[in-house]
């Protein structure tokens, strides 16, 4: 398919996935198959300290005597961990000195998915870490960070230069043996990003990783960790896009968030990986993700919002660990599945700390013949005197053949608590369409018009400009679901 | 302004409406009545371009167009509305914002510029004042919770912001009470003018004391049974259907 022609725009029109092209660079990938050695090597290749060795080696035992998952609601046949290579990365890569080093099919790549890594032309208040298949390309923004003493680079630069800091914190949150993708990806993670706010420190942009998964039976295991000292603010957006493959590709990425203090961190995801084929279901990325932030000082606050509307399968909960008093935490998620999308997803709130705070607000939406369904738990623990949570989670139902399931678990150790939980199912109905269109609306601006209130109150902890696209990516994705 | 030529229409391959012609002319007022389930709301469904109703034969010529082949949105940009009998509820999209999409796409479609939310408030205020509806209703989501007058009164709040070329009214009287009623149909004859059109579906001769119509038909078993004029509805109202719908 030869989509490099198309402009972006022409394939919205085409209500294709509109991010389906695969990009010409030679790249350098290991081949397929896992055991002790390629674990050295990637860190080898790496040129990584010795914890970072023995970290990987540790994960890659564990992970051994490990078997996947079966309770979440999903289905799909077993994964061949030895058909998969675990290091793939564009050719020409030293350590690159300006973004003229790239590989200029990158960046084209990267513009494409409008995210334009030029120094001219990068966004204005947004620093960008550009991450193709498993290596970090491009770091935009980081010497005006530096002024502030905010360390933003890719993970593996932060492993040569700040190796101390990833070493004191790194897997503290999601430890290497935590569950079957997270031991995988401590023991073969590649690349990732790697953000240091130190204290009282508000960060003047927000900060971006873009993922892409471009070559074909590569695994993608990046590795996120965020600190974020006493008094100090992040927010912090993923994207994430991939292209068109008949085989199923894996994403097993871990993200840890650290806050002190009085900090706050909030991290915003809109993850558009490619989905399969919306008929057949062929294809499409195994999202087996491990997201988790520990409220470590008093009076922090970790805030999740995910915008969910790729991947052939989802199993994704990004949690709160509220260690610190008063701390607290969030969880804000649209997921969308369509076609055969399947998704199992939701979040954790642990309360360990006295007045700690969490809620949860999630709707989900599904269409075609695919399943969605909701997982929280809420585990409030013998010391956490006067925790809170409040949870709503909404489903809205497109069609008759898809399905939507809620399993919230709730657990508590203390009776000084106060837990609510709310839930409700909803349906874009084709009388609702029919009553927009007989006013003169398009039916695109009707779905979108729904869509986004039940929505609402998601979007609006997103950044503006996520906001918009990640409602633009709905509508688009639920035009021909509808009717 | 609009002709309809011997239509069949159903829903589901069962015929409902059997053989209608109706001819409408600018500034006229048509009241359509007949005992329940007569098919009036299906020949406004059609009328409007409802995708689950289907036309199987005859000819619906609107101001020159061939309204059976345009939707329902192209429809109501060409001027014409459809007060539903039953309005549907839609939580999480607000009132307001709804009206405003509706009235932008005919700004859109007159190649004008969009009315931003400040100047379209005035002109809803206005409009909500004229029929005595509280400035709550504009926060609230549309039809979500509301009574049944309320929806009737929202759905004349939209024909006024609209000001369709021809609007079907489907029993937009049954559910108002007896003040609202009042203050509905004065808001109706309000919107009236030489070249607009009104058919008012209905089953009481109240609403028809407000709003007069030049013409009345009858509608039973999806044919229109008998017409005259607004002497006929006073006649029904009297002596109920029977004597019309066993004529023959
Ligand atoms: N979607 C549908 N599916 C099946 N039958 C339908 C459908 N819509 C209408 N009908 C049937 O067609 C007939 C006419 O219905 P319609 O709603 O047009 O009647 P009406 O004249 O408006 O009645 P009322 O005065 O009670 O409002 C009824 O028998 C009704 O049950
Ligand atoms: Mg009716």
């Amino acid at each position: 398919m030869s989509d490099e022609q198309n402009s972006v725009s022409d394939l919205l029109e085409d209500n294709q996935y509109k991010y389906g092209f695969t990009t010409d660079v030679e790249s350098d990938t290991f081949a397929k198959g896992l055991n002790e050695d390629v674990v050295r090597a990637i860190s080898k290749k790496k040129n990584e300290p010795e914890f970072m060795l023995n970290f990987r080696l540790k994960a890659f035992e564990k992970w051994k005597t490990m078997t996947e998952p079966a309770w979440p609601n999903v289905h799909y046949p077993p994964i061949d961990f030895q058909d998969i290579s675990y290091y793939s990365e564009p050719k020409k890569k030293k350590v690159l000195e300006s973004l003229d080093e790239v590989d200029p099919e990158v960046m084209r790549t990267f513009e494409k998915l409008g995210i334009p890594l030029d120094e001219q032309k990068k966004l204005a208040n947004v620093a960008v870490d550009a991450v193709f298949d498993s290596v970090s390309v491009a770091t935009t923004h980081k010497k005006k960070l530096m002024e502030q003493g905010i360390i933003f680079c890719p993970i593996s630069e932060a492993l040569q230069d700040y190796p101390e800091l990833v070493e004191e914190y790194l897997g503290t949150v999601v430890p290497v043996g935590d569950n079957y993708y997270a031991a995988l990806n401590s023991a073969v993670f590649t690349d990732g990003s790697f953000v240091y706010i130190p204290p009282d420190t508000i960060s003047p942009m927000e900060i971006s990783t873009y993922f892409r998964i471009n070559t074909e039976e590569t695994g993608q295991f990046e590795r996120t960790l965020i600190i974020c000292a006493e008094n100090s603010y992040v927010s912090y957006l993923e994207g994430c896009t991939a292209p068109q493959f008949d085989t199923n590709q894996l994403h097993a990425a871990v993200v840890e968030l650290v806050t002190l203090d009085n900090a706050e961190i909030k991290y915003s995801t809109v993850q558009n990986w490619y989905a399969g084929d919306k008929e057949t279901g062929k294809g499409g990325i195994y999202n087996f993700v491990t997201k988790r932030g520990k409220c470590a000082g008093e009076n922090s606050k970790i805030s999740w919002t995910q915008v969910e509307t790729g991947s052939a399968i989802t199993w994704k909960y990004p949690s709160c660990i509220l260690q610190g008093d008063n701390s607290s935490g969030e969880f804000y998620s649209v997921a969308l599945t369509n076609g055969h999308m399947q998704a199992d997803t939701g979040t954790k709130m642990i309360h360990i700390g006295k007045n700690t705070r969490s809620s949860i607000i999630s709707k989900g939406i599904s269409a075609d013949v695919s399943s969605n369904s909701y997982r929280g738990q809420v585990k409030i623990g013998k010391n956490a005197t006067n925790a809170r949570n409040y949870s709503q989670c909404d489903s809205m139902l497109v069609g008759d053949k898809s399905s939507a399931h809620t399993f919230p678990y709730i657990e508590t150790a203390n009776s000084s608590v106060q837990v609510e939980h709310e839930a409700a199912t909803s349906k874009i109905s084709e009388d609702q369409l029919f009553y927009f269109e007989s006013r003169g609306i398009s039916r695109e601006n009707a779905i979108e018009a729904v869509i986004s209130g039940f929505c609402k109150d998601v979007f609006k902890q997103l950044p503006m400009e996520f906001a918009v696209e990640a409602q633009k990516l709905l509508t688009l994705k639920l035009e021909d679901s509808v009717g | 302004m609009l002709e309809i030529k011997d239509l069949h229409a159903g829903v589901d391959g069962t015929e409902i409406v059997k053989g209608i012609s109706l001819s409408i002319n600018k500034g006229e007022v048509h009241a359509i009545m007949g005992p329940n389930g007569s098919g009036k709301s299906t020949l406004a469904k059609i009328l409007s371009g409802h995708p689950a109703y289907e036309a199987t034969s005859g000819e619906i010529i609107f101001d020159g167009q061939n309204l059976l082949e345009m939707d329902a949105e192209e429809r109501s940009l060409a001027g014409v509305f459809m007060g539903f009998q039953y309005p549907v509820e839609v939580p999480g999209v607000n009132n307001a914002e709804f009206l405003r999409m509706a009235h932008n796409a005919r700004k859109v479609k007159a190649g004008e510029e969009e009315v931003d939310p400040l100047d379209f408030d005035e002109l809803l205020s206005e409009k909500m004042k004229m029929l005595g509806m509280e400035k709550k209703y504009k926060e609230r989501n549309l039809n979500d919770g509301f009574s049944g007058g309320e929806k009737k009164k929202n759905e004349i709040l939209q024909m006024a912001i609209l000001e369709p070329k021809l609007s079907l009214l489907d029993e937009t009287d049954s559910g108002l009470d007896i003040d609202a009623l009042r203050i509905v149909s004065e808001g109706v004859n309000k919107l009236r003018s030489e070249n607009n059109a009104l058919i008012l579906i209905t089953h009481y001769q109240r609403l028809l004391d407000y709003i007069k119509p030049d013409f009345v038909h009858v509608l039973s078993q999806g044919k229109i049974v008998k017409s005259g004029d607004k002497a006929l509805a006073l006649e029904l109202e009297s002596q109920g259907y029977d004597w019309v719908t066993t004529a023959d």
